[in-house]
């Protein structure tokens, strides 16, 4: 995988645990106990409405993430798909 | 320094991890609680001068309260430990409560209660994880540390944890001079067992003092595991502890930071908060969890620990090329070999904490020791065989002896 796929729905995997920081947030998988960062507050606010979302482009959407910003949401949430923290969702 | 799991930066964020961690947070990452002094061993290098039980010890009730905090806090898990924290009677129960309440647990044992049952139920928790220590991938290294039979006793643990099912837990060692030419069979160990290698420094903390000159790595053996580490570091964990190592050229996988008072911590059994679990001593004492804010009030607003959260100075160290990643190594370690905070590390990988050490015996330096020592005061009497009596009339009494109470004062007494 290259790059996530922006109009599939996604979500926070089960064993991920999300801890809001005044830069972003801290996340921790219980899983493969790996710790990993959010580096904003609105990629915060994408990945929490991921759940939800129909597709992770509408979540970027509904966090005010511009179209010309797309390309940075987009490889953050894949390195996060890397590390497993965001899993795909079947809708 | 304990640190937490390996970190990853995702490609469109430029800051470090470590920049935002060295001024602190509102909660730890993860923290160190030793349960109890108690503890079956008494290793000759343990970190928390363990053996006797403290009867100030928190309560099952104050430890939950402790936990609800920790819940409320988002500390992500906690580094359960001791003494052998199994010894304690609300061991399983505290566990349970901690996971229940999202707060994962990743405890350290000896291995000595981690029977098939026991196995099975830590193999059914995915918010546990357990580490086993053992200090020598041999019998002959390890119990000369840890003890007779302590390696016998590990081993039938992870034996017993690798029959249950359990992935991944893992297999613990503190490097030291006799099993740094071990690394490949403590590798060949975890494997066996489907563990995972976890690596750490020996610090000269609690009992460590007395043993760290003729324990610690020789400076060949330092560059010996930092070649290992960067053959294998991917695989292995070091909780961030060989740090100092980063001087001989590339930086170790991990922080690279020491986390004390910024993002760790140590409870100690009795509710004490310290900057570290290598720093049981007064100067890194922040507070107690009984105190009226309970932990959450001395993680927030204890003088050390704000202290510790403004930049540091690299004093002595300011100039070295290596300081951006080394950060002069590990305060505890300093601390308790009587260097200046603000120096080299004692293992300085560029020989600066050996000359320091030298200069000790001349300029007198007092080295600090901990008043919290929970050692067993005696050894445990050696076992022997039966007694061989044989019963023999002694031939000076005439008469069967009765009780001194029941004998007449004149008795005995013989008149010529």
């Amino acid at each position: 995988m290259t790059t996530v796929d922006l109009d599939r729905a996604w979500d926070l995997h089960s064993q991920v645990s999300v801890r809001p920081e005044p830069f972003g947030a801290l996340l921790y998988h219980f899983g493969t106990r790996r710790l990993t960062f959010l580096k904003d507050r609105r990629l915060l606010a994408v990945v929490r409405s991921l759940a939800d979302a129909p597709s992770a482009r509408e979540a970027c959407r509904a966090a005010g993430v511009r179209d010309d910003e797309l390309a940075s949401y987009r490889s953050a949430l894949t390195a996060l798909v890397r590390s497993s923290m965001v899993v795909g969702r079947n809708p | 320094m304990t640190a937490p799991a390996k970190t990853e930066r995702s490609d469109r964020q430029p800051a470090r991890l470590v920049d935002l961690f060295e001024h602190g947070l509102d909660a730890p990452i993860c923290l160190t609680w030793e349960l109890t002094y108690a503890c079956n061993l008494a290793c000759t290098h343990c970190l928390s001068s363990s053996g006797r039980r403290d009867p100030r010890e928190l309560t099952t009730r104050e430890a939950k309260a402790v936990i609800d905090e920790l819940e409320a806090m988002q500390v992500f898990y906690v580094n359960i430990g001791g003494g052998e924290p199994t010894l304690r009677p609300d061991f399983w129960e505290l566990l349970d409560y901690a996971t229940a309440h999202r707060v994962g647990v990743k405890f350290s044992t000896n291995g000595a209660r981690i029977t098939p049952d026991a196995a099975r139920r830590l193999a059914a928790n995915d918010y546990v994880d357990v580490q086993i220590s053992l200090d020598g991938a041999t019998p002959d290294v390890n119990d000369a540390v840890r003890g007779p039979g302590s390696y016998d006793t590990a081993v039938r643990a992870m034996r017993n944890l690798a029959d249950a099912g359990m992935k991944n837990f893992k297999l613990s060692v503190v490097c030291t001079r006799h099993n740094i030419p071990q690394l490949d069979g403590f590798a060949e160990l975890a494997d066996r067992y489907g563990a995972q290698l976890r690596l750490t420094r020996l610090r000269p903390s609690g009992r460590g003092a007395d043993v760290w000159d003729e324990l610690h790595p020789t400076s060949a053996q330092q560059r010996v595991l930092y070649d290992w580490l960067l053959a294998h570091g991917e695989r292995v964990l070091t909780g961030d502890s060989f740090f100092h190592l980063s001087a001989y050229g590339e930086s170790l996988p991990g922080l690279n930071l020491c986390g004390a008072g910024r993002v760790v911590c140590l409870i100690d059994p009795v509710g004490d908060v310290y900057a570290c679990p290598f720093a049981i001593h007064d100067d890194f004492l922040a507070g107690n969890v009984r105190d009226p804010g309970g932990f959450t009030g001395v993680w927030r607003a204890s003088e050390l620990f704000r202290e510790l959260r403004t930049p540091q100075q690299g004093g002595a160290c300011a100039s070295c090329s290596f300081y951006d990643t080394c950060k002069g190594g590990c305060m505890a370690a300093k601390f308790f070999t009587g260097l200046p905070l603000d120096g080299p590390d004692p293992e300085c990988v560029r020989g600066f904490g050996e000359e320091s050490l030298a200069r000790r015996a001349d300029d007198g330096t007092q080295v600090p020791h901990s008043s919290v020592d929970h050692s067993r005061r005696t050894a445990p009497r050696a076992r022997t065989g039966p007694v061989d009596l044989v019963l023999v009339r002694r031939p000076d009494l005439t008469a069967p002896p009765v009780s001194d109470c029941a004998e007449d004062p004149l008795a005995g007494l013989r008149f010529s």
